[in-house]
């Protein structure tokens, strides 16, 4: 039975190099290219592996203004077979339950097409850093939500179950379950390789499903973007600058003196570790 | 919905391993301030199989009412089980608040519930307000990849929900035979209605030091240079006896692994002494150090922003002076051991100045959009 599975992704501001427009707290976008959230790749790969493993359909789906486009055929590279994109308006200003709302509408559509058996997400991304909209997406398909995924031992299709290792604080569990399932995958589950010559040209080429509000079915408005989300933002603010510490000044040898001074006022730490 | 019919403060109460979590006691004690606030009950949910004794423990820490789950079926934890009870008991009820450590599981959890609600959720909270008069809760977190502050508010749902960051909030002191109102509960739910199982824990016990437990951490950031360049960290981290840290770039750029990582999507810790090298101090780090006892930073740039929150600074390159700090104290090591023998009265460190005031500023649409979904 070949599998057909789902990932969901998101196009992101790499937040790493983005700077932040000081005197209104926003960020400045022209600063940061727009990149497929890191999490997200690592749940393509995982679905382009299992596919490997028993034969099937990768689809990727996101939720974006147009040039979202970038990161599905990004997605293609790595070996997603089809994309599918919502794109419009109403979707703007969405948080986590709005967004996991609309990818379910959008999903449930996909599987008219060809019946989901796994969806699979990343973590989190790193711009919102919440991780909620996966198990969300989860809930509202009434499928069982595995998180914190760092290892799928086993997809079997036939007698429709998944084992999976579920990361936790100090190792982590073995969890049997039911599919279709959702998945959402920790960084370590894979590697990302580059991708080869035949992905980028089809890549190159590839243009995506994208559906409007009005391509959805039986879909509440009220439930999209800023007006279907709970969450408001009501202020950014910088921390306060704190009053800063003191700093040690002088030649290398004075400030490392200095510092040895500092380190021994707390002398008693060293009493059992320390020492070379 | 009516949200006069939406009262008190709750906090779901972790057990893990037969102990309650420490997060779950720390918003104990931040639900208390809450609660006080609002003049309304401070609740703690716990559900489990043979749980019922730590209700005790949570009364003495603060709680005025326990709700108790405790059935077989709770044995281990499980999205699907743990959901439907606290579901249950939510809309039996209904809190205001319901506060959720970010551990695996609060998360885990929070997440299915806001959807089955539905309400709105924050994630990773680390600064925590109530308004007296409308119940209105202000949930603070580093948006944008850690580059900002936002407030959170959730005007419309009740109840309002947050996890919220281990090691942020303070626990209050245990008040000795405390007691409180125990409210037993049960659901009828069958096992074969659950569609996981977990079939095996392992517990991945290595030698290391969880930099969250360590007494020093020494963490590195970019400003090595690359993965030979952070040998420096834990050459010095060995001859300190600490834990080795590192900012978000560094574990993203693969020279250490992720359990090392300090700040919002790493590791908060707090250890008795901090060292930032070569960070620069992103607010994402920051709040992951900045309850440290004594933080020392060095770094090139004397403009970096870790040199407003540190307690002593040194502009410089870090390959010249961890060296000699390395040589050096290693030297010094053995006159402090022998002065040790003679005097060993601790000294405090400085209080630490902290980020929780600041300075407001205009929010405009774009924004808004950007800083949730995700």
């Amino acid at each position: 039975m070949l599998l057909h599975i789902v990932a969901c992704i998101k196009q992101v501001p790499d937040t790493k190099i983005i700077k932040m427009n000081p005197k209104t707290n926003t960020m400045d976008r022209a600063s940061a290219p727009a990149i497929l959230n890191p999490y997200d790749a690592h749940a393509v790969e995982e679905a382009v592996r299992l596919k490997k493993r028993y034969g099937g359909t990768v689809s990727v789906l996101t939720m974006g203004p147009p040039p979202a486009v970038k990161a599905i055929r990004k997605c293609i590279e790595i070996g997603a077979d089809e994309g599918y994109m919502i794109s419009d308006r109403a979707f703007a200003g969405a948080d986590t339950l709005a967004t996991s709302y609309a990818l379910t509408k959008a999903l449930e559509k996909i599987s008219k097409i060809r019946p989901i058996d796994l969806v699979i997400c990343g973590k989190m991304t790193i711009d919102g850093d919440t991780g909620q909209v996966g198990p969300g997406i989860a809930r509202r398909l009434d499928i069982p939500p595995l998180t914190s995924v760092k290892k799928i031992v086993e997809i079997n299709a036939e007698e429709g179950f998944a084992i999976v290792h579920r990361k936790l604080e100090d190792g982590y569990e073995v969890i049997r379950s039911t599919i279709p399932c959702l998945l959402s995958v920790e960084k370590e589950i894979n590697e990302v390789p580059y991708s080869p010559l035949p992905n980028l040209i089809k890549a190159a080429r590839y243009a995506p499903h994208i559906w409007a509000v009005s391509d959805l079915e039986d879909i509440d408005k009220t439930q999209l973007g800023l007006k279907g989300s709970p969450t408001i933002v009501s202020k950014v603010w910088a921390p306060q600058k704190p009053q800063g510490g003191t700093m040690i000044e002088g030649t290398l040898s004075e400030q490392v003196q200095q510092l040895l001074e500092v380190l021994f006022e707390k002398k008693e730490l060293f009493q059992e570790k320390g020492g070379a | 919905v009516n949200f006069d019919d939406y009262k008190g403060i709750w906090v779901f109460i972790e057990i893990k391993d037969r102990v309650i979590a420490p997060v779950s006691l720390e918003l104990l004690g931040a639900g208390k301030q809450l609660a006080d606030k609002r003049g309304v009950d401070l609740a703690g949910v716990i559900i489990g199989d043979g749980v019922k004794q730590y209700a005790s423990t949570v009364f003495e820490y603060g709680a005025d009412k326990v709700y108790v789950y405790d059935q077989p079926i709770f044995k281990l934890y499980r999205t699907e089980s743990f959901m439907r009870a606290l579901l249950e008991c939510c809309q039996k009820y209904k809190p205001e608040v319901i506060l959720y450590g970010a551990t695996t599981t609060g998360k885990d959890l929070a997440s299915a519930i806001a959807t089955d609600l539905p309400t709105g959720l924050t994630a990773d909270t680390t600064i925590l307000d109530i308004e007296e008069d409308t119940g209105l809760l202000l949930a603070s977190r580093p948006a944008f990849g850690g580059n900002i502050m936002a407030t959170i508010l959730c005007k419309k749902y009740r109840p309002q929900m947050a996890t919220v960051r281990p090691k942020v909030m303070k626990a209050c002191e245990p008040e000795l035979g405390r007691s409180g109102q125990l409210i037993e509960e049960s659901i009828d739910l069958e096992e074969k209605n659950i569609r996981t199982k977990v079939l095996e824990i392992v517990r991945e016990t290595t030698k290391r030091v969880g930099i969250d437990e360590a007494d020093i951490v020494v963490a590195g950031g970019k400003g090595l240079g690359n993965q030979d360049g952070f040998q420096l960290i834990h050459k010095l981290a060995d001859v300190l006896g600490g834990a080795v840290g590192a900012s978000r770039d560094v574990v993203e750029a693969g020279w250490i692994e992720h359990h090392h990582q300090v700040g919002q999507t790493g590791l908060t810790v707090t250890p008795k002494i901090y060292f930032a090298i070569g960070i620069s101090g992103a607010i994402q780090h920051m709040v992951g150090m900045q309850n440290s006892g004594l933080i020392i930073a060095i770094n090139k740039d004397p403009d970096a922003p870790i040199f407003q929150t540190c307690h002593y600074g040194i502009v410089g390159d870090a390959f010249q002076v961890l060296p000699l700090l390395i040589e050096e104290f290693t030297q010094a090591i053995t006159l402090v051991k022998e002065a040790l023998a003679l005097q060993s009265t601790p000294i405090e460190a400085p209080e630490n100045s902290s980020v929780e005031e600041g300075i407001e500023a205009d929010v405009d649409i774009e924004v808004e959009g950007e800083v949730r979904h995700g």
